[in-house]
């Protein structure tokens, strides 16, 4: 999972925006190429798909890359399955899009209380309902914040660079095995569809996950939870320990019980072990400018606007800070931290009343913060400028 | 050999006289028949009375949603690549009725598990409401009239989505050995046991006897299908190659006279060879060590309609891929006219390339007449229409799109001489 401090980037001045163009050969491709390579690399062995659209090509690289690809037929199935292959010990996949992954709400919320490692990659389109199957959003964060039912917070990494579907991917498998838990990788149409010369000789090596099995010899608790509040996994299906998973309330040997002081205990876990650990998946790309006392904040697909919206700021002469949020969910701390340090805050999201300012800031607000919003096409650096310079 | 017990020594956790108490033991017994051990099983247990069984079983236990067992079960199996493990499903007529299309699915997949289903003609756990398995005529407590449709003969229908075995008996005596050949089944094996739920149903039918309604109801006790089926191999994992292969680089050979970012739009009709075109484009700007990136517009019917590409390219990194208003619009067609209308309206210089015969976009962008369709015909307009471009503002030498074009099938299909004919 990267360093022991997640993998944050502070960039002092312009470091990434003065890049010269490289010499090297590059590649013409999509997210989705590299999405997938990193996620199997990272060693999630088992995709499960149904086709929705943007997720199309994530699906069809799917077919090419993951040593086991199955075809289910709908987004129920696709959970479901998913789950059963986790507990024999497989890392599944999905792609879908909000339409899919509203049907696969119910069972999410099952692999987090079962505790099984996933990745659901959700690639944003614009909604209510059927809404434009081709046209991009960001309309999803708060339906993330509340999948699962009672405040459990579903981790959830959002891309906002190709280098991110590299290394957020990779992040999330590990992530998914390492907390036993289901991971959201949130990106949208834009991401995963438009295709960009991109150099990717320099990419870090994905090393696989490693995962301890339990191996005592007392009988397996699969809920008991190890000092860092994780539970050890074992599949079913082996012949050493009985394994029993449920999705009621259910002490730490995974029998149904409604009032017992262990199991509500150990409903309690699921949360305290996401938040133990919250510092090690903690990803965010702040770029302070010294002086500055306005920030961008950003996420996954506006995050590149608000890049190209700081960058003609500072060209104009204009101090300013960029903050783009990766791990969304839990909600880490720096974010509203950071903000605070600013008296002017704009948070460009592309859905219609600004989801990542009420995450942070409820309906409420703070004072100099406003938002730059707009569904149906992408936010440009224009509107952000536009904004900071009111 | 020393038997290894199946339930533990609790009591079985349901009312008096109810089936699933049945079903429980005869289950255990199946599967000492079969000689297995607890660990070689999987039972999976759906939502209803029946579920709270797990905790009696010795064997590994899943509990899931309300019925999605057998599409856990389905996963479970695939997942599991010891051919000793057998997975078996409880489920009661009310999770068989939400996740129908999970057992007819799973039924036509022929997915290697046996599902034993408790069907009581009830909804026990939530106070008795009818199912779609519930007969007519059978009353429940919230049906007091007796229900009016008749109810699923999942048997039949199971069987004919393809089961390998399919069997109904009676939840009463001992019934083992139709769980025992179908757990032993390769493949999918569905067991449908005959009960009446104690608290809901007896009381809500007086007098009545559980043959008797499984009779008038034309259910037939029998079994409905035995297949012979080998089981299949377990599935090894296939080898794949890295999606990040040599062969998709491009290497920069040419010189660029770019000197800020442009965007570039290209309209057409599906068909048209739009896309091609500007992929084509998009890959000679990058061996020009241009930035690019490309985006396709099309409906979701891509074979009819639109079809629109918007390139831009830049020599400095482009950080943001999308585009307010194009620096230069190609028009091939009337429907890529049509969708680049809105678009050219933002236009406030910029060149317009329209294709003859096409209505002017009027914008304060440039507009020119270019004979593409008439000239190299329509599946060539697009790439011809960049390639006039290209010769007329010079961004990068036109090799570089030839040497894409001259690449593999691309060079068959397209009529090179006549496109450099400007």
């Amino acid at each position: 999972m990267g360093t022991e401090n997640g993998n944050n980037s502070r960039i002092r001045h312009m470091a990434t925006m003065s890049a010269t163009l490289t010499t090297k050969p590059r590649a013409l491709t999509d997210g989705s190429r590299l999405i997938t390579e990193a996620c199997v690399r990272a060693g999630a062995d088992v995709f499960i798909g149904y086709p929705i659209t943007p997720a199309n090509l994530l699906y069809l690289y799917a077919t090419r890359r993951y040593p086991r690809m199955l075809a289910a037929p709908d987004e129920i199935t696709t959970l479901q399955w998913m789950c059963g292959f986790a507990t024999t010990g497989h890392v599944p996949v999905t792609a879908t899009s909000f339409p899919g992954y509203a049907l696969m709400v119910e069972s999410i919320n099952m692999a987090f209380m079962m505790e099984l490692p996933m990745v659901i990659i959700l690639a944003q389109r614009l909604g209510p309902a059927t809404g434009s199957a081709t046209t991009g959003a960001q309309g999803d964060l708060t339906l993330l914040q509340g999948t699962l039912s009672g405040g459990y917070s579903l981790p959830t990494l959002c891309i906002s660079s190709f280098d991110d579907c590299w290394n957020l991917s990779a992040d999330a498998v590990k992530l998914a095995v390492k907390l036993r838990t289901p991971v959201v990788l949130l990106t949208s149409k834009e991401m995963v569809t438009t295709r960009t010369s991109y150099d990717w000789s320099e990419l870090p090596e994905i090393e696989p996950f490693a995962r301890e099995l339990y191996e005592g010899t007392a009988p397996y608790k699969p809920y008991a939870p190890r000092e860092d509040l994780v539970s050890d996994f074992l599949p079913v299906g082996q012949n050493k320990h009985q394994v029993r998973l449920t999705a009621s309330t259910h002490d730490q040997s995974g029998i149904i019980q409604n009032v017992l002081p262990e199991a509500i205990e150990n409903t309690k876990r699921l949360q305290a072990k996401l938040d133990i650990h919250l510092h090690e998946y903690t990803h965010f790309e702040l770029d302070e400018q010294d002086g500055a006392s306005a920030l961008v904040v950003s996420f996954g697909i506006t995050a590149q606007a608000s890049r190209e919206a700081v960058r003609l700021l500072r060209a104009k002469g204009k101090e300013v800070s960029l903050l783009v949020a990766k791990t969304l969910l839990p909600v880490p701390s720096e974010y509203v931290a950071t903000c605070d340090e600013y008296q002017r805050v704009v948070v460009a999201e592309e859905n219609l009343d600004g989801r990542l300012r009420h995450l942070l800031y409820g309906a409420r607000g703070r004072t100099g913060m406003t938002g730059v919003n707009g569904i149906a096409k992408m936010i440009t650096p224009l509107e952000i400028v536009e904004e900071v310079l009111k | 050999m020393t038997v290894m017990p199946l339930l533990n020594d609790a009591p079985l956790p349901f009312c008096k006289g109810c089936g699933h108490s049945h079903v429980a033991k005869n289950t255990e017994k199946a599967i000492r028949r079969l000689g297995l051990d607890p660990l070689d099983v999987v039972l999976v247990t759906d939502i209803g009375c029946h579920g709270i069984i797990d905790k009696s079983f010795l064997t590994h236990t899943v509990h899931g949603l309300h019925g999605r067992a057998v599409a856990l079960a389905g996963g479970i199996s695939a997942g599991l690549d010891n051919p000793k493990n057998r997975v078996v499903v409880f489920i009661g007529d009310g999770g068989a009725t939400i996740g129908m299309q999970h057992l007819v699915g799973a039924a036509h997949r022929d997915i290697d598990i046996t599902v034993v289903v408790h069907n009581n003609m009830l909804y026990g756990m939530t106070g008795g409401q009818p199912s779609d398995f519930t007969p007519s005529g059978f009353k429940t407590p919230t049906l007091p009239d007796g229900k009016s449709l008749q109810g699923y003969d999942i048997c039949r229908q199971i069987a004919s989505a393809g089961a390998s075995r399919v069997e109904r008996v009676i939840g009463v005596g001992d019934f083992s050995e139709a769980i025992a050949k179908a757990i032993s089944t390769n493949g999918f094996a569905l067991v449908e046991v005959m009960e009446i739920c104690p608290s809901h149903g007896v009381k809500a039918n007086p007098g009545m006897k559980l043959k008797k309604v499984v009779e008038e109801s034309g259910l037939e006790v029998k079994v409905f299908a035995s297949g012979k089926k080998e089981r299949s191999a377990s599935l090894h994992p296939s080898i794949s190659q890295s999606l990040l292969q040599e062969s998709l680089e491009i290497h920069p050979v040419y010189p660029n006279s770019l000197a800020h970012r442009m965007s570039v739009m290209v309209a057409g009709s599906a068909g048209g060879g739009v896309q091609s075109a500007a992929e084509w484009f998009a890959r000679a700007a990058m061996s020009s060590g241009l930035d690019v990136t490309l985006r396709g517009a099309y409906p979701v019917t891509v074979g009819v309609g639109f079809s629109a590409a918007q390139i831009n390219i830049s020599p400095e990194p482009i950080l943001y891929t999308g585009s307010s208003a194009p620096d230069v619009l190609i028009v091939t067609s009337a429907d890529g006219a049509d969708y680049a209308r809105p678009f050219a309206a933002k236009m406030a210089d910029g060149l317009i390339l329209l294709d003859e015969g096409l209505e002017s976009l009027s914008t304060g962008a440039e507009e020119l007449r270019v004979p593409m369709s008439a000239r190299i015909g329509s599946r060539d307009a697009s790439v011809y229409g960049l390639l006039w471009y290209l010769n007329h503002a010079r961004l990068f030498p036109i090799e570089a799109m030839m040497d894409v074009l001259t690449v593999g099938a691309r060079s068959r299909r397209v009529k090179i001489e006549k496109l450099l004919q400007f």
